[in-house]
């Protein structure tokens, strides 16, 4: 599984940093590191519905609240 | 409004503009010879003895414009119709002098160069004068002056002489690049080349970033740039203009700081390597020295690199202060990482031959680096940058920085760190006075730019490297 974390100006300043911090830590936690890659780009083009977030090409809207919800309902529950 | 320094600058930048113009809409190159007619219309000079002049000059500045003589890897080229022949006589003494009786001229001439003829005028021999300058330092009426050629004042490695035409000479072999004749030559004789068309081309085929995306990587020392605009509308320009989007080469910069203070620590002494003319000074004036500069990429090739090597087939340009970042793209190490180089000049150029009136557009935000990467762009913001990544990664070590800006102090703390009588382990190099906000490259060279990069520096929503570059892995 591959999760893309926009890492552009637009979502950097509503928290892409804090986004990639806790989904780190959460793979990490989960002992997923072999099966989650994750990584960033610049820009999905999206930038209103940022933090722009991929899974396996899926799009996902997620904010730093709201990245632990979506990690065990678009990412854990799909492993 | 304001855009430029000098008229100089004005009118390469008319240039520019037609030739994108005709560029955007596929008349080139066959559209290229009636460009200087369009510029200079009717019969009237005014610039030159002629029009003609002036238009057979106009075609070597469209020439430049397309990308100049390819067979030269020199970005920096000499248009020698243009060249006024300025005088460059040396030190001579003018009407002003009074035949004084103190007579300091010759007290201070260790050359016995001057003597005086029946009304106590001073005159200077040339053939024992070393043009040391001290006749002109202390002469009371400051009747000596130093006829010099602008051009040759401003390069600092020497390489411009006068060639048996009597025009300025680029020895390729010294020149670093740099573009301070460029500058200041105000005949606008000496130029850099333009890759525009190359990022017209590259903007055009990607039909809208279907076919690949085409990234901006933008140096900080925009923060005093365009500033008849706001800096968002800067960045939504660039999008409407083509490119998928805006990263900050200051994002660059602040991985360079991160790892350059890790390289620091290792070695125990260091030059900096972000710029391309003194990298290229230090290679060709102190060789030996080169195992000293940091091995690091610079911070636009870092984030290029970055960038492409997460997305195939993707395309970067870098826009700048700088003349020297054209001659450092030629590199093999950092040719695949950057497709095109251009001056904050030219995108302005470029702006306008899409009659884009950027003040209209709404603001994008432009935040990737920290504050430490944004104040690369001015003197001693590396050295600030490299002490910080030091205590931010908690290294052992003790950093005596020499921060140097122009080429005359890059030269000094070299001899001194050759000769081993320094206490400094590492030497920030900048070739411009003052750092990259007074890149050759740049709309206007004021006094304020520093103030409005260290402004832009403390906007960074990132206020440490390492939150700055975690993103990243």
């Amino acid at each position: 599984m591959k999760i893309t974390v926009c890492i552009g100006s637009s979502c950097h300043i509503k928290g892409s940093r804090q986004v990639v911090e806790q989904l780190q830590f959460l793979i990490a936690e989960n002992k997923l590191k072999d099966k989650v890659e994750l990584s960033g780009t610049f820009c999905m083009g999206k930038c209103q519905q940022g933090v722009c977030v991929t899974v396996d090409d899926e799009f996902f809207s997620v904010s730093p609240e709201t990245v632990k919800t979506f990690f065990e309902s678009e990412v854990l529950n799909k492993l | 409004m304001r855009k430029f320094d000098t008229k100089v600058q004005y009118l390469k930048y008319k240039v520019l503009r037609e030739v994108a113009r005709q560029a955007w809409a596929e008349r080139l190159p066959v559209s290229a010879i009636d460009i200087p007619k369009t510029i200079v219309p009717g019969k009237t000079p005014t610039m030159r003895c002629c029009v003609y002049k002036e238009r057979a000059i106009l075609a070597e500045r469209v020439k430049m414009a397309m990308g100049g003589d390819r067979s030269n890897p020199n970005v920096i080229q000499v248009i020698d119709i243009a060249c006024d022949e300025c005088p460059a006589a040396g030190y001579e003494v003018t009407d002003s002098c009074r035949g004084c009786l103190a007579h300091r001229c010759e007290d201070v001439c260790k050359r016995g160069a001057i003597s005086f003829d029946h009304n106590h005028v001073a005159h200077i021999d040339k053939s024992k004068c070393v043009e040391c300058g001290q006749c002109a330092n202390v002469c009371p009426f400051t009747a000596i002056i130093n006829r010099k050629r602008p051009c040759q004042n401003a390069c600092k490695v020497k390489a411009i002489s006068i060639n048996e035409d009597n025009a300025a000479a680029i020895d390729d072999q010294k020149c670093i690049s740099c573009g301070a004749c460029v500058y200041q030559c105000p005949f606008g004789a000496i130029t850099d080349k333009s890759f525009i068309l190359n990022v017209i081309d590259m903007l055009k085929k990607s039909e809208s970033n279907t076919k690949y995306k085409t990234y901006a990587i933008v140096a900080p020392s925009i923060s005093s740039q365009f500033s008849y605009a706001k800096l968002g509308q800067v960045i939504t320009a660039l999008k409407k203009m083509g490119f998928h989007t805006v990263v900050e080469a200051a994002l660059g910069a602040d991985m360079v700081a991160k790892s350059e203070s890790v390289e620091l620590a290792e070695k125990g002494f260091l030059t900096s390597s972000c710029c391309p003319a003194f990298v290229d000074y230090v290679g060709k004036n102190f060789p030996d020295m080169l195992p000293l500069v940091s091995h690091n990429l610079s911070p636009m090739t870092t984030i290029a690199k970055y960038i492409k090597q997460r997305e195939n087939d993707c395309k970067t340009v870098f826009i700048g202060p700088c003349t020297a970042k054209k001659a450092e793209v030629q590199k093999e190490s950092v040719k695949p990482f950057v497709d095109a180089v251009i001056t904050f000049e030219e995108l302005q150029a470029l702006f306008d031959s899409l009659d884009m009136d950027i003040t209209q557009f709404e603001e994008d935000v432009l935040d990737n680096a920290s504050y430490f990467g944004r104040i690369f762009a001015r003197s001693g913001g590396l050295t600030d940058a490299v002490a910080q990544a030091i205590r931010e990664q908690s290294l052992n070590f003790d950093l005596k920085p020499c921060t140097c800006d122009g080429i005359e102090a890059c030269k000094i703390a070299l001899l001194k760190k050759r000769k081993n009588v320094t206490d400094a382990n590492f030497i920030e190099g900048m070739a411009c006075i003052g750092g990259c906000i007074n890149g050759a490259g740049c709309l206007t060279h004021g006094e304020k730019n520093k103030a409005e990069v260290d402004k832009y520096g403390r906007e960074a929503y990132e206020k440490t490297i390492l939150d700055a570059v975690s993103v990243l892995q």
